[in-house]
């Protein structure tokens, strides 16, 4: 009996472990049903953008008031961490408060510090439920932000809120054992958040003060190992992947749009030019043009849309979307990671995977979609972990264009123009050298 | 007379006379044939012959950069347009090149070095910047533009995707007029709503027009001229004007445009 809430915990942890490598391996499938592209030159300017954009926030600071917020939430989850490390520690030995004999004084400073940040964190959620909930702040609210990913959203707050509370219970049930059973209950000297709480269990017997403690504590590291779970379905996963996500980030302009290589052989062979690349064997065989559904986009589009945690920046700075367009940058990006996941969990049951006869362009994004789209770059300017929506309408467009002829008709005169007089607009090819005529006659100003 | 005139010298003519111009000032299709962008073409080339800047032409061997192509998915067309343009550009061993359109820019610029194409590429703001800086360009000031307000408006392609905020800014600065801002400007600059190829077809359905929305927050700075530096800004921004009847009171300009007048003071 004295080691079973040893055993305990050691199943507990290795049960969520388990779970926990399989959640990772489906998002690492996930990731890699796209194209195969390298990505390793620079390295220190990707070291450079992950510290300053996921690390430091950097982007997150355009918007001040949710910035604070948010870096109260991070700095918590990061820090916390370390008094997670004492959890598991005792834990696995059965001790209890394992670190107060090797951090000595320091030991209350830190204590106070975690509960300092869990009032932060607490506070922070509370007034991000208030401002997502309440205050009608227009990104939270838009059609792609319904049913699941409402509730996912309010879920990550809310499950928060209750760890937090755990922490500050556990800590003041714990100080009026501290003083009833000293030889028991290592002191962690004050501890001033949750001090202010001990007048509510001032009246409890020990014997109901050692049950509210232990279930606090079990409540806390139980919950934490569910909610890392829980991550892996939710959009929070951002937390993890936002440090590879930003060091995989595009280091060219933003204005730059990927070459398609398969077309520039084509071409170079219709116009008659040689180059090395032409003179090689064809390497492998090409793929569709553009990008139809998940597969035909690249590793780093997928990884883009595991990494959004839906804050709708882009979509409140996308011009056809606040001018009342179908467009929604979050939307594309949403739509991505559904379809990667449907994929995967089809294929882990022995379906048919990306042969199920949907794909990402019209079963998930549409054409109007697409269409409305400036190719402005306000979305990929606006996210905070560097995600490239632009990128993915890109390649869908370029799938309807090239595959399916889809173009809208406007479109197409364009290009005929463009075909036929070199200039999108239908001019004569001689008239383009006109505007000179008179300039040349004008007399100049000195 | 030929001597008072104002030159536009074309490549093949440099070449047949053994000349290699400095830059190559690459026009583009609304430079070459919208009524009202070709009034800034015009500018601008008044001000490389003031200044005494050795520029060319490509005139009728300047052909679209396909950049409304590759931008609407057509791969292929914009491969065949700056496939041809660089053999063009490669054959006359053009070095610089200066540009008033940012999506001609940004394509020279960043998207023809993949295809063989290798330039030194200027837009026009900068390149006006470098000619006040050096004091070759000099403004009369004959306070015609003193006290005005003026606002600027960023193209996307300038701004957001080649990192140009402060050029057109400087540039308005040296006309002595005050330079309002608009709340969504630089990094957070609202489109026109003609990228993307959007310049080449009808808006999908919504409840506003990008450009009209757009206006009215140019509008609302109280300015009475909105300076662009993008044929399809211009284009835009004109008629949002116009659609909230304001032709009278406020008038779109180019900078070179606005540059070429404070040189004529």
């Amino acid at each position: 009996m004295e080691y079973l809430a040893q055993i305990v915990f050691i199943l507990i942890v290795a049960v969520a472990t388990y779970i926990l490598v399989r959640r990772i391996r489906m998002i690492r499938k996930g990731i890699l049903l796209g194209k195969d592209v390298k990505i390793n030159d620079h390295k220190k300017d990707r070291w450079r953008n992950m510290l300053l954009i996921a690390f430091g926030q950097k982007k997150m600071f355009k918007r001040p008031i949710p910035a604070v917020l948010h870096l109260f939430l991070y700095g918590g989850f990061l820090i916390i961490n370390i008094e997670v490390l004492e959890f598991v520690v005792d834990g696995f030995t059965g001790a209890h408060r394992a670190f107060t004999p090797y951090f000595g004084h320091v030991y209350p400073w830190m204590m106070n510090i975690f509960e300092f940040l869990a009032v932060a964190v607490l506070i922070s959620c509370v007034i991000f439920l208030v401002r997502r909930n309440l205050l009608r702040v227009k990104r939270f609210h838009a059609y792609e932000m319904t049913q699941w990913p409402k509730l996912d959203a309010n879920l990550i707050l809310i499950i928060e809120i209750t760890l937090m509370l755990a922490i500050l219970t556990m800590n003041a049930a714990d100080q009026h054992l501290q003083i009833r059973s000293p030889e028991h209950y290592p002191a962690s000297g004050k501890l001033f958040f949750s001090s202010l709480l001990m007048p509510l269990f001032e009246n409890m017997s020990t014997g109901s003060l050692i049950v509210v403690e232990r279930t606090a504590w079990w409540f806390h590291i139980v919950g934490i190992l569910g909610f890392a779970i829980y991550i892996t379905y939710s959009k929070h996963l951002h937390i993890f992947m936002a440090f590879p996500n930003t060091y995989y980030s595009a280091l060219s302009p933003q204005g730059q749009m990927k070459n398609m290589d398969a077309v520039t052989n084509e071409v170079n062979m219709m116009l008659g030019i040689q180059t090395e690349a032409v003179a090689a064997p064809p390497s492998e065989e090409i793929g569709r043009f553009g990008a139809k559904d998940v597969n035909d986009l690249t590793w780093k589009n997928l990884m883009d849309a595991y990494s959004c945690t839906e804050c709708g920046r882009c979509t409140s700075e996308c011009p056809a979307n606040i001018t009342g367009k179908l467009l929604s940058p979050r939307k594309i990006m949403m739509d991505t990671r559904d379809r990667a996941e449907e994929v995967v969990k089809n294929m882990g049951s022995g379906g048919k995977g990306l042969e199920d006869g949907k794909s990402l362009l019209h079963d998930y994004i549409t054409k109007e979609e697409i269409n409305a789209c400036t190719s402005c770059q306000a979305c990929v300017e606006a996210c905070p972990v560097n995600i490239n929506p632009l990128e993915i309408i890109y390649e869908l467009k370029r799938y309807v264009a090239m595959e399916e002829s889809g173009s809208p008709a406007s479109w197409n005169s364009m290009f005929q123009n463009i075909e036929t007089n070199f200039a999108p607009w239908k001019f004569a090819p001689t008239d383009r050298f006109n505007w000179a005529n008179d300039l040349k006659a004008e007399k100049a100003e000195k | 007379m030929s001597e008072n005139t104002y030159k536009v010298p074309t490549m093949a003519e440099m070449a047949a006379s053994g000349e290699s111009p400095e830059i190559l000032f690459w026009v583009g299709c609304a430079g070459s044939y919208d009524d009202r962008y070709k009034n800034v073409t015009k500018a601008f080339v008044k001000i490389l012959n003031t200044v005494g800047v050795s520029f060319a032409v490509l005139g009728p061997e300047e052909t679209c950069t396909g950049d409304p192509a590759r931008r609407a998915g057509n791969e292929f067309l914009f491969q065949m347009q700056a496939v041809s343009n660089i053999q063009v550009m490669n054959g006359y061993n053009i070095k610089k090149v200066v540009t008033a359109c940012p999506h001609c820019f940004n394509t020279i610029k960043n998207e023809y070095p993949a295809l063989g194409g290798h330039y030194e590429v200027i837009h026009h703001s900068a390149f006006l910047q470098q000619l006040i800086n050096e004091g070759r360009v000099k403004l009369k000031g004959g306070g015609e533009f003193k006290g005005r307000k003026i606002t600027y408006h960023d193209s996307c392609y300038l701004g957001r995707a080649n990192n140009i905020y402060e050029a057109p800014r400087q540039v308005l600065e040296a006309l002595d007029a005050e330079l309002v801002e608009m709340k969504r400007c630089r990094t957070k600059g609202f489109c026109c709503g003609a990228g993307g190829g959007q310049m080449f077809k009808d808006a999908e359905p919504g409840k506003k027009e990008v450009n009209v929305e757009r206006t009215e927050e140019a509008l609302s700075t109280g300015a009475d001229t909105i300076a662009v530096a993008c044929p399809f800004c211009m284009t835009m921004m004109s008629d949002g004007v116009k659609n909230k009847e304001k032709e009278g009171e406020v008038k779109v300009k180019d900078l070179a445009e606005l540059i070429e007048e404070g040189l004529r003071g």
